[in-house]
């Protein structure tokens, strides 16, 4: 616990430090403090998931009237482990690009509080400080995305978003421990012990309320309509850390409350947790495959994977009551494998994304393309990051996708009805983002890094700065471990994914590099896989050279007979999405506006033309909006009230005490 | 070394060797058959072959504005696909690493290969290789989904993803051949089949018309030798999935015992089924018109409800 108090510590002393030190002498003394808290947290983390011991804390000192209670068991420990390996990048990332907003004393300060929540929430252990931390880390990214506002004038509208998603998500999760805590007490020992007592519908309803607060931070849809908007408007190392730990935070949140606190509850909870999954899934991996905006694109995807995961964690409850609690385990693995090799590649590619701004100032793919000759280490993460997101096999997110198909195939054998078509959708949602993950990351590679700069800010880009540089590939780098040799943290893995339930003597898998699935027919060899794939580049390479004996010509690219094409000519991201955005057309809505004006002595001949394509997000568009618009309209009716006149007001008042004292 | 080992190791080169010379060679017997089906002569069988020789022998040439990909993407497409080839179980059941060769494994291998073949057509900047890229991204994104779906359709019976032990669990039960899940699942895989490899209706192999071609369109700007390699490389991809369409379904004749015996038989057993498998695609293509590529996904979605309904027949059958 000693290290553990110590990283928490030493991001608390990084806060102070963004807050107080001089503007020129802020960002590295208080990035580095950062870093080293991470580091320290990380340390801590493995070493709890190494012993399986669980370490608690508690302290009167620092929250009035509860106190501080921290607790870390392997489960806690795992996210605390994903928070603070992207945290570790995020900050040295930051020696390099804080500038203007993101420099100042209160976001500095303000890193470091996020920081510091993000790696404390998972060892929480009573209700008070699971609050004081959710709320603070809500604070403090809320603050982080309005950081650059004078350059993104879209944060503030993303803020407003966030902020009342988040908080009506936290009054939800506040409402849920309230009907558990109904019997008294606060801590989640107390918790654990009262809801075995519990009917099954107070359960049922608390679980519901908790899931709901939790789901929107996990940006499961259709609770996601804000993350879309804020994650991308939030400064890169803020987007990073929002989408790869704070996303975590609300699966953490699920897992921990469902599994642990409420003990599994029934079928029907986790087949609803399923169905989110399924359902972001497939509309995350849409809008991507649409998206132009870079970190529009990424957030989307983000979407797509918590869909996943939620499918693991929901595939791997559902299962768990029926009976076949080792299938549940592997689920359940799979799924925790996803999330930390999820924190590490979303990781390097929005530290990547940030790079592309910074170097181009634009994140519209429409406007890239060419980075490779000018940024070739940050094609290199971004093109590590798109395969491991695609399940290229040998890199991570591969292995994790492996572990969560095999809980699900094996997860047919159950005999509950519901469990077996939450399995079938979980399946199929699984391929069929496959397919369109793909897609996007095609496109975000080669139109974005590969072919011609379609703008004079992307011809003119050059390579970020060393800091951004080694944070991006310290992400990349053991995210590649991860993929290579899952081998190496199964162990951990497997005493993560026990939390919480009776460890089932059959289950797991054996590890050398690569997984074998015990009591399942089942393996992968990642590493091995590598080598076959090295050993005939090697050959194939070889032999090109050897065969030819010939240097490379350069030629004209074939033109249809044209003399000359110009970067205009090349698809674009919009053009390369097309055909998907067509066949996907009754799902996406695409908005498609022609102007056509002609000249003014014929109507046959036409002067200019202005075409407009757009994929608004339905779900915000038909669920969303009509309930603003009728509180706006409630709102503006309110306004009549207001006439100016004080006999109006004080009758209205004394109405307001007549109803008052009626009712009281 | 266990004899084992060995077994394995000459399982593996001699499904990349048979695959290496097989897959250009059914692309050489469907051309045949569809020129004789047309009234033509056609092309000897090996034809294919000779191309490739051909262009070994040439000159390289690469785009002025084109980075490492494109001398990059046709030795990873090659690659990932003799990878995926290696481990299958083709002529053995149990070649080099066939434990891991496992659904999920061979599917995100071609997905790769499928990757690297658009990134090499984006990588030149022209609009031929921008639109091949995005019209065979959607279609491998509509028909890798159907692939993966069908063989877990599969592996609800033999209880394992793993390719390997799908055949030899079906091996061992003769009687689930012809279970409607299976036939549903055939049907999804014959779909994705003709969409993976490019046969008429989903592309035609054998035009460079602008408006219609898919993946010539992305293999546009290679020439000589890598486009000897992109050319074996889906050659290879071809004879692979034809391979598991007649292993999976017909899985007799592989070899299963440690025999150089069983090896050649094995070989001689892929052959015919390939063979046949092949027939059928031409003939597929004889009788059908390319289809508009936005009628394409109505095929694609039908192979991959055809999948999932092998799912569920599966799963009620059980």
């Amino acid at each position: 616990m000693g290290l553990y108090l110590a990283a928490l510590g030493l991001c608390a002393v990084a806060a102070a430090a963004g807050a107080l030190l001089p503007r020129r002498r802020r960002v590295t003394p208080t990035a580095l403090l950062g870093a080293l808290g991470c580091l320290a947290a990380l340390t801590a983390a493995l070493r709890i998931l190494v012993t399986g011991d669980a370490v608690t804390f508690h302290t009167a000192q620092v929250l009035p009237l509860t106190g501080l209670s921290l607790s870390l068991d392997p489960l806690g420990a795992w996210f605390v482990l994903t928070s603070a390996f992207v945290g570790v990048a995020a900050c040295v990332y930051l020696v390099g690009y804080a500038r203007e907003g993101l420099a100042s004393r209160t976001a500095m300060a303000m890193f470091m509080v996020f920081l510091l929540t993000l790696v404390a929430v998972p060892a929480a252990s009573s209700v008070m400080s699971f609050m004081f931390f959710w709320e603070l880390m809500a604070l403090s990214s809320l603050l982080l995305i309005l950081a650059d506002q004078s350059r993104h004038p879209e944060a503030r509208s993303a803020a407003i978003w966030y902020g009342v998603m988040t908080h009506l998500g936290a009054a939800s999760i506040l409402l849920g421990f309230l009907v558990v805590a109904a019997g008294g007490g606060q801590s989640f020992s107390d918790l654990s012990a009262q809801s075995s007592a519990m009917s099954p519908l107070a359960r049922g309803i608390a679980f519901l309320l908790i899931l709901l607060g939790f789901a929107s931070k996990a940006g499961a849809v259709p609770l996601h309509v804000w993350l879309p908007k804020a994650h991308p408007a939030a400064p890169s190392p803020v987007s990073a850390l929002m989408s790869s730990a704070m996303v975590a935070m609300g699966v953490y949140g699920i897992i921990r409350v469902g599994r642990d606190l409420l003990h599994g509850g029934s079928v029907w909870w986790w087949v609803v947790v399923s169905l989110l999954g399924v359902a972001s899934a497939l509309y995350g991996g849409l809008h991507a495959t649409t998206s132009t905006d870079v970190k529009r694109l990424l957030a989307y995807s983000t979407i797509d994977v918590v869909g996943l995961v939620l499918i693991g964690v929901g595939a791997a409850g559902a299962l768990g009551d029926s009976g076949l609690g080792s299938v549940a385990h592997v689920a359940m693995m799979g799924a925790l494998l996803l999330v930390l090799a999820h924190a590490g590649f979303k990781g390097a590619l929005f530290l990547a994304a940030g790079a592309v701004e910074r170097a181009t100032g634009t994140r519209d793919l429409d406007l890239l393309g060419g980075l490779i000759h000018s940024m070739p280490v940050t094609t290199l993460v971004v093109v590590v990051g798109a395969g491991s997101i695609m399940a290229v096999p040998t890199l991570s997110g591969f292995s994790s996708e492996w572990l969560l198909l095999q809980g699900l195939l094996h997860g047919f054998g159950a005999a509950s009805t519901p469990t077996v078509i939450v399995v079938l959708l979980g399946v199929v949602a699984l391929a069929l983002t496959g397919g369109l993950t793909a897609v996007a990351f095609v496109k975000l590679v080669g139109i974005g890094f590969l072919g011609r700069a379609r703008s004079p800010g992307a011809a003119k880009a050059s390579e970020v700065s060393m800091s951004m540089r080694v944070a991006m590939i310290w992400l990349t780098g053991a995210g590649v471990v991860i993929g290579l040799v899952p081998g190496l943290l199964v162990a951990a893995l497997d005493r993560a994914a026990a939390t919480g339930r009776a460890r089932d003597a059959a289950t797991g898998l054996a590890h050398g590099t690569g997984l074998v699935l015990t009591g399942l027919h089942g393996a992968i060899a990642p590493a091995a896989l590598l080598g076959g794939l090295v050993v005939v580049m090697v050959l194939v390479g070889v032999l090109n050279q050897r065969a030819t004996q010939r240097r490379v010509r350069r030629v004209e690219a074939w033109g249809c007979g044209r003399d000359e094409q110009t970067p205009r000519m090349q698809y674009t991201a919009t053009s390369f999405a097309e055909p998907l955005q067509r066949v996907f057309a009754d799902v996406l809505r695409p908005q498609a506006d022609i102007e056509v004006t002609h000249v003014a002595e014929s109507r046959y001949y036409e002067q200019s033309l202005a075409y407009e394509n757009r994929v608004v997000d339905v779900v915000e568009a038909r669920g969303y909006r009509p309930i603003i618009d009728g509180v706006l309209r409630v709102g503006r009716g309110a306004r009549r009230l207001q006439n100016g006149s004080i006999h109006r007001y004080l009758a209205l008042g004394f109405l307001a005490l007549l109803v008052v004292l009626v009712v009281a | 070394m266990s004899a084992d080992f060995w077994y394995g190791a000459l399982a593996t080169l001699i499904q990349v060797v048979v695959v290496a010379f097989g897959g250009p060679l059914l692309v050489g017997l469907m051309s045949k058959v569809k020129a004789r089906s047309e009234g033509r002569v056609g092309a000897p069988v090996t034809q294919p072959l000779r191309d490739l020789w051909k262009l070994v022998a040439k000159e390289r040439l690469h785009a002025r504005h084109a980075s490492v990909v494109l001398g990059l993407a046709p030795t990873v497409i090659l690659a990932s696909t003799v990878v995926a080839v290696a481990i299958s179980p083709l002529v053995s059941t149990r070649p080099w690493l066939s434990s891991s060769a496992d659904i999920l494994v061979i599917v995100y291998l071609l997905l790769t290969g499928s990757a690297a073949a658009a990134l090499g057509g984006l990588d030149v900047g022209t609009a031929f290789g921008g639109m091949g890229a995005s019209r065979a991204m959607t279609i491998g994104a509509l028909a890798e989904p159907a692939l993966l779906v069908a063989v877990v359709a599969l592996s609800i019976q033999s209880k394992t993803s793993n390719l390997p032990g799908i055949v030899s669990a079906t091996l061992a039960h003769p009687d689930w051949v012809l279970g409607p899940s299976r036939l549903l699942a055939l049907g999804a895989l014959l779909i994705v089949v003709i969409a993976e490899t490019g046969r008429i209706p989903v592309d035609n192999p054998s035009t460079h018309l602008e408006l219609t071609m898919i993946h010539e369109a992305m293999t546009l700007e290679y020439a000589g030798p890598e486009l000897a390699l992109a050319t074996l490389g889906e050659a290879m991809r071809l004879g692979l999935l034809f391979s598991l369409v007649a292993n999976l379904f017909l899985p007799w004749g592989i070899s299963t015992q440690r025999s150089v015996m069983s090896l050649v038989a094995g070989v001689a057993f892929l052959a015919l089924k390939t063979t046949f498998v092949a027939l059928g695609v031409a003939l597929i293509e004889v009788r059908s018109a390319k289809l508009r590529l936005f009628r394409l996904p109505e095929l694609l979605a039908g192979g991959f409800v055809l999948s999932v309904l092998a799912v569920v027949t599966g799963l009620v059958a059980r």
